[in-house]
């Protein structure tokens, strides 16, 4: 049961950080599908920063390291975004979906290159961090308390103040809203633009990190991340673009991924004799049925995923 | 004459393509660069080469051949998301239809026994019913389509997985082959193995792939049904104001463009080519190609056929490189970065446009001044 709890939180803590990045993207009017492809980036910059840093140079510069180094990963990554979808009013559709292409085939080629170069014989995409991780996780009585789930928390509280209570986060969403609107009272739509992918980007590299770090202590590069980016563009969705639900809406879909790890520890539902792929494609069947049902009348940013253009009427 | 030429859409998709392949390649051969430098342009030549590689003729037909037979069910992908996409829907869910096709072929072949054409039936239907999820969702619930379709990816890759279980070697985690244990299912060869140096698994789908791209030029060109279809795309509002059944629209695009790649799944698993590993943990990349190869065709279906043949090339020819330093991977990499910049297509086309607006301009305005100079001459 425990175990149940631990797994449905961290999970939640992956999905509640990414989607608070979607969150920020879609507010400010961009469509950010590259979500999987920023985790997968932030991923690998905190993976390399696990694999570099010093030996014993103690767990809190270790956690700190690893945090910026997926930041900076993530917000370089989402500039790519940035410079198609808002400079050169690309299709915001296809720039995510090739976004989350290369973000799994660079990180793979990388990590290659780094394993063969350090050892000719290893192929493998794998990085593995068995002390390092030890650095996130404090035990409680059995718990493993990792700090992602307070950083997750801090994450939803200072977008909630940010959203709502400061005068950049009002202008962010009047550009999602109306940016012509807003280009009038003289806010630079092309800036918060700008601002909104790489705030999204630096969620979604936490969130890649956070990732990777939730259960196993090595992570092949080959595999990405799931879908998981799009799993929290789902919890937003379900979250109706406001902070505080989507944490809701991240506890409820983490639950359901944290049940298909753990269900062979609860003797009534090894009994029940289902196969493991059923517990494997509970999350994505569950997301489905709440999108179908919430979707319809969904409140999203009204000028997202149109380019803005300061000539258009 | 040249300035016709340089105006003309289709040339300007062309060059479009081609800039984005070219500067795709230049990047991932700046990348191998900074892997290793000694041996880069080899790397990056034995990529174009693909089957290049071998001198031998035979070898090079053969590997050709093998080429072409993973062309295949790569076109009918890209022309599964083209199609959706004429209709102003992306369908990423391409990936999950091909492994439903997949799922039903293996399944149809080894377990149920059927011939090879009630297997491409089945498949395409199974594959229709699928995509006919996410346009259900689409149009009476209003959930985006990419992310029904990426959520509908992995509930087909895990129901495939437990389907197929049940016709999985013992020993290994693939699936039986169809040599021993569907012959039966197996696409007919046409004798083309003879002209590809023995290659059996050149068959009946590479012409059948060609065939669906052609037809599916003309069902969206030439006929009242793709028009309706595109006018949806366009604006679905003025659709339904025209008295087409828009929801119907969708709904049977998606169906159609499921049912196309599904049948690429079987164009692929019916020749015995690969067999699935019941393990899988990701859908195959086929349908996620599918999209560089839809939009690196300039979305038109006849120009599909060629960027699928490129993708599957370079994808092939990753497998040549040097791998003590490098890794197959370069080949993603490419296909992903030129999707990336199929994104600026627009902005290329845009800037040609304006930049031969501007000569036309300058051009006018020369021939105005001469005709002033002229008319003040003969005063």
């Amino acid at each position: 049961m425990l175990l149940l709890i631990q797994y449905t939180l961290i999970f939640a803590s992956v999905l509640a950080l990414v989607a608070l990045g979607g969150c920020f993207a879609e507010h400010s009017g961009v469509i950010n599908l590259g979500l999987e492809g920023i985790m997968v980036i932030g991923a690998l910059g905190g993976a390399l920063m696990m694999r570099y840093a010093p030996d014993g140079i103690g767990a809190f510069p270790l956690i700190m390291l690893v945090i910026i180094a997926a930041i900076v990963f993530g917000v370089f990554y989402s500039s790519l975004l940035g410079v198609a979808c808002i400079n050169f009013k690309a299709n915001q559709t296809i720039v995510g979906t090739a976004l989350n292409m290369l973000g799994t085939a660079a990180a793979t080629v990388i990590v290659k290159a780094i394993n063969t170069a350090a050892n000719p014989d290893d192929v493998s995409s794998t990085i593995q961090y068995v002390d390092e991780k030890k650095s996130f996780l404090v035990n409680i009585g059995g718990f493993e308390f990792n700090w992602f789930m307070l950083i997750a928390a801090l994450g939803v509280v200072a977008a909630y103040v940010i959203l709502y209570k400061t005068k950049f986060g009002l202008r962010l969403m009047a550009c999602g809203e109306h940016p012509q609107a807003a280009d009038s009272v003289g806010i630079n739509v092309y800036k918060m633009r700008w601002a909104g992918v790489l705030i999204s980007g630096l969620f979604g590299g936490l969130g890649g990190i956070c990732y990777i770090l939730s259960g196993v202590s090595e992570w092949k590069f080959e595999n990405g991340v799931a879908g998981f980016g799009f799993l929290a563009l789902a919890v937003m969705i379900f979250g109706q673009w406001k902070p505080t639900r989507i944490a809701m809406a991240a506890l409820i879909f983490g639950f359901f991924r944290a049940l298909s790890n753990v269900f062979f520890g609860f003797p009534f539902l090894v009994a029940l004799n289902i196969p493991g792929s059923i517990y494997n494609m509970m999350p994505y069947v569950i997301c489905l049925i709440v999108l179908a049902f919430t979707s319809k009348k969904s409140r999203a940013p009204k000028a997202e995923g149109i380019p803005y253009d300061k000539g258009q009427r | 004459m040249t300035k016709k030429i340089l105006r003309n859409e289709a040339f300007q998709s062309l060059f479009a393509s081609l800039i984005c392949i070219v500067l795709g390649v230049l990047i991932g051969y700046i990348v191998l660069l900074f892997i290793n430098p000694t041996g880069a342009g080899e790397a990056i030549m034995e990529v174009l080469k693909n089957f290049l590689h071998y001198s031998k003729t035979n070898l090079q037909i053969k590997n050709f051949g093998n080429t072409l037979v993973k062309t295949a069910p790569l076109l009918m992908c890209s022309l599964s998301i083209l199609f959706a996409y004429k209709v102003g829907l992306f369908n990423i869910g391409a990936a999950g239809q091909y492994c439903v096709g997949i799922c039903a072929s293996i399944y149809c072949a080894v377990a149920l026994g059927l011939g090879w054409l009630p297997c491409l039936i089945i498949a395409a239907v199974c594959g229709a019913l699928y995509g006919a999820i996410v346009g259900l969702l689409k149009s009476y619930c209003n959930v985006n389509e990419v992310i029904s379709g990426i959520m509908l990816n992995w509930i087909a890759l895990y129901t495939t997985n437990m389907i197929l279980n049940t016709v999985k070697e013992s020993t290994s985690p693939y699936t039986f082959h169809l040599n021993t244990h569907g012959e039966q299912a197996m696409l007919p060869g046409l004798g083309m193995d003879k002209i590809f140096a023995g290659n059996q698994y050149v068959t009946l789908a590479l012409p059948l792939a060609v065939l669906t791209a052609v037809l599916i030029y003309v069902v969206l060109e030439k006929t009242k049904f793709g028009y309706e279809l595109k006018a949806t795309g366009y604006n679905k509002n003025a659709a339904k104001y025209c008295g087409m059944a828009e929801k119907r629209n969708i709904i049977v695009t998606l169906m159609i463009s499921g049912a196309i790649a599904a049948l690429g799944a079987s164009f692929m698993y019916l020749t015995d080519y690969e067999q699935w590993s019941c393990t899988s943990s990701a859908v195959p990349a086929m349908g996620f190609n599918g999209i560089a190869a839809a939009f690196l065709g300039g979305l038109n279906p006849i120009g599909t056929i060629f960027s699928s043949y490129f993708i599957q090339h370079i994808t092939n020819g990753g497998a040549y490189v040097d791998k003590t330093v490098y890794c197959s991977q370069i080949s993603d990499l490419i296909s992903a970065i030129i999707i990336y910049l199929c994104g600026f297509v627009f902005f290329i086309k845009y800037t040609m446009n304006n930049i031969l607006d501007k000569q036309e301009e300058k051009q006018a305005l020369k021939a105005k001044e001469a005709a002033e100079t002229q008319e003040g001459g003969d005063k």
